[in-house]
């Protein structure tokens, strides 16, 4: 038993830190620092520079453009890109849909997909919840009839992330009405140009439009765009959900997060001293950085066990997701506690706005924290909400 | 970054486990803790045979030569058990001062007798006064010749009842709360002008107060250098607090063990409540608080011998601040969910959740701790 890497380990974090330090444009960085929202074309030139670098998919089987690393260098991958901070890249084609078409697409859908995701040439949407499906998945409605070579697509797919850029979206669609809720699904590839597809934004309570309404209005899908099986797709989307393990506890993200929580108290007073100085306000942030290193903990084991376990998911990563998700969000509410009375401004409606020039109201440290404290209540929730976890743990683990 | 045992480090593990689930049902404890001495000599005796008496003292010292992990292995499960040995004050604790202070001729001399089971000990520190404090020492030693003479009174002494001698804190120089000026002493717990007061604890072990008036003890009584006791004082407590951290993870996880069994096979409406899903919300709440707390108690056991002394403090720190705070989730949510028969004495849920709170208690609660962590800037450097 030993809590040190070893010095191949330690030298291949040095080299990622050393990459970050020159490869993240430096705008790009004080975003991530400041919190405030990254453009499209900041995650695409950011995916570009890591497939460059061909870090992008570090995951995926080398043949697709993967590494090979083994799960801790993973991890310290991930650990350091948290860190940076620098954004990850983009989830819903190199962690979601792009694992799928590797475990289960045609030659052909490899092909044509996996090197667009890698360099985000095309960007992906998940069409999975529906109005009447969330927790719920498998009660989705939104349906895909054969007609000819193709399926047309009626229905309506919500809470769609990043639609508005996405030139391409996977989808859970119902091809078997007839058959049990879970068997009768399959798993689409759909082109977002195709006629008959409507995005409507949906604007959330940090102010923020990342999220949408996605409608299909008799949408023609080639039959060829199928993953798998037809009436198989639930299978695959369990796989999606259960495979994000690495990175999902999002450890580097609070790091960074706490330190520039402790930055900001350090700026911020209270009476005649630093905030940071203050009992109360501190006995907070040591209690979370407790916490945090517990499930930091937790996730080493997690890694160290699926190393052993030839990376079989692991029932525990529920853990990682609910105590991950209430970590992110104390230090967000923190954050947002540490400005005091500057959280009133509201900054998001010129947050896009490229000619606004008007100086920033407060200190200009406190941008973006109320909006991302209201924006983080988003993690219990997306993903499988933590009490999903909780019903998975009581099942998976303790046999309830 | 492992996480596995060695082979060694397994096979104790099981043989370990296996006398404790042999010889350890709930009855058998109810039995020991009758006894006069309040815990199973015969089991001491096993113990010494199996090797654990012996294991964190160096093989030069007539011991094993095992580490923070193997006494984290033990810890455990002592846990699991709700052993009542003194394993924890004579091996871990004071153990501990002869291992890393004592002189050569001392350890050569009484090591023997520890491993061998014929020799029992106690840590004396606490004083009415100090509370967490560990600097906080009123007893004082006054040089008398070439040795000491020890006047002050110790509480809340773990196993000071039973202790063939005592590893006792008092001040050579230097105000009450100082770090400078401290020294360790060993005497005979039948010394001239030494008294003691033995009671049980609520988790089910002994104590004692003790006063000492005017005992003189020779120049090789004392441990470490003179005045210099701090620095051994930390280091020892913080493997002691590893140590109770594994016991804690130990109870935990039998406490949840039960919990979970008891939502399976109590039925009420007709049903298993393991049924209902705010039971089974609670369960996988208390397998979280269980699993950060075995994480942290992991990261204590690989700590306990960093020379960083600043780390390794705020990581034992942080360590007792989870150990606190899920030990009295789990604890708490254990007795709830069994109901009236959690609240009884002839059921082992209460037994595990009293023994779990009083580790918090023990060299410093969560609130303790994690002020200290906040004091000295916590475990992330700031931006």
């Amino acid at each position: 038993m030993d809590l040190r890497f070893t010095p191949e380990e330690n030298a291949f974090r040095d080299e990622v830190r050393a990459f970050l330090r020159t490869a993240l444009p430096d705008p790009i960085r004080r975003k991530m620092v400041a919190g405030r929202r990254l453009s499209k074309e900041d995650l695409v030139s950011w995916q570009r520079i890591l497939n460059a670098k061909g870090w992008a998919v570090s995951h995926w089987p080398v043949e697709w453009g993967g590494t090979g690393w083994s799960p801790v260098r993973e991890y310290i991958y991930r650990e350091e890109l948290q860190q940076a901070p620098a954004p990850d890249p983009l989830p819903f084609g190199v962690n979601m849909v792009g694992p799928v078409i590797i475990a289960f697409g045609s030659e052909a859908q490899k092909r044509q997909f996996l090197p667009r995701i890698a360099n985000l040439d095309d960007w992906w949407c998940q069409g999975f919840s529906e109005p009447g499906a969330g927790s719920d998945l498998a009660s989705l409605r939104t349906a895909a009839r054969r007609d000819g070579d193709h399926y047309v697509v009626s229905g309506q797919k919500t809470w769609t992330t990043l639609a508005q850029h996405a030139d391409w979206i996977f989808c859970l669609v119902r091809t078997d009405p007839a058959a049990k809720k879970q068997e009768g699904i399959s798993f689409l590839l759909i082109d977002m140009k195709t006629p008959g597809i409507t995005v409507r934004p949906i604007t959330t309570i940090d102010g923020g439009k990342e999220v949408n309404e996605v409608f299909f209005d008799d949408v023609r899908v080639p039959l060829e765009n199928r993953v798998g099986a037809e009436n198989k797709g639930w299978d695959y989307a369990k796989f999606l959900l259960g495979n994000e393990r690495t990175g999902i506890a999002r450890v580097g993200v609070s790091k960074a997060r706490l330190r520039r929580l402790k930055e900001i108290a350090a700026l911020e007073r209270l009476g005649d001293k630093p905030l940071i100085e203050d009992d109360r306000f501190r006995m907070k942030i040591a209690a979370l950085e407790v916490e945090l290193k517990a499930l930091e903990m937790t996730q080493l084991r997690v890694v160290a066990a699926e190393r052993r376990n030839c990376n079989r998911p692991d029932p525990k990563s529920s853990i990682l997701k609910i105590k991950g998700s209430e970590i992110q969000q104390a230090v967000s509410e923190l954050l947002m506690e540490a400005i005091g009375p500057y959280a009133l401004p509201d900054h998001a409606p010129h947050e896009q706005d490229e000619r606004w020039n008007e100086p920033p109201v407060g200190p200009d440290w406190v941008a973006g924290l109320a909006a991302q404290y209201f924006n983080m209540r988003k993690v219990s929730i997306y993903g499988g909400s933590n009490e999903i976890q909780k019903n998975i743990i009581a099942k998976a683990i303790l046999g309830l | 970054m492992d996480f596995e045992l060695s082979e060694e480090q397994r096979l104790l593990k099981d043989s370990v486990e296996r006398l404790v689930a042999d010889r350890y049902d709930f009855s058998a404890r109810q039995r020991f803790m009758q006894k006069p001495t309040g815990f199973s000599r015969e089991l001491w005796r096993q113990y010494a045979e199996l090797g654990l008496l012996g294991l964190p003292f160096s093989e030069k010292d007539g011991g094993i030569g095992g580490g923070a992990v193997e006494t984290m292995i033990v810890m455990e499960a002592f846990g699991r058990a709700l052993a009542l040995e003194p394993y924890f004050a004579t091996i871990v604790l004071a153990g501990g001062f002869l291992r890393l202070g004592a002189s050569a001729a001392v350890r050569s001399s009484l090591i023997p007798q520890i491993v061998s089971g014929d020799l029992l000990l106690a840590f004396a520190h606490a004083e009415r006064q100090s509370r967490y404090d560990l600097a906080d020492v009123a007893t004082t030693a006054r040089k008398d010749g070439s040795g000491y003479v020890i006047d002050g009174a110790k509480t809340l002494v773990i196993h000071g009842d039973c202790a063939d001698k005592l590893v006792v804190s008092a001040r050579l120089a230097g105000g009450q709360r100082e770090r400078s000026g401290l020294g360790l002493f060993l005497l005979d717990a039948g010394a001239a002008g030494v008294t003691r007061r033995p009671y049980p604890t609520v988790d089910g072990l002994r104590a004692a107060e003790m006063t000492f008036a005017g005992v003189r003890v020779g120049a090789d009584a004392a441990i470490g250098e003179s005045g210099k006791a701090w620095e051994l004082i930390t280091k020892v407590v913080d493997a002691a607090i590893a140590a109770l951290a594994a016991e804690a993870v130990g109870a935990m996880t039998t406490m949840h063990e039960l919990t979970v069994e008891y939502l399976k096979t109590r039925k009420q409406f007709g049903v298993p409540i393991g049924a209902f899903q705010v039971l089974q919300h609670r369960a996988a709440d208390m397998l979280i608080a269980l699993e950060q707390a075995r994480s942290m108690c992991l990261l204590a056991t690989m700590m306990a011998d960093e020379p960083d002394v600043v780390e390794r403090r705020k990581a034992i720190a942080a360590t007792k601040v989870q150990i606190g705070r899920s030990g009295r989730f789990v604890g708490q949510q254990a007795i709830q969910l069994h109901g009236g028969i959690g609240m009884t004495m002839e059921h082992k849920v209460g037994h595990y959740f009293k023994r779990v709170s009083i580790i918090d208690t023990l060299f410093g609660d969560a609130d303790h701790h994690l002020a200290e962590l906040a004091r000295v800037g916590g475990l992330i450097a700031a931006a």
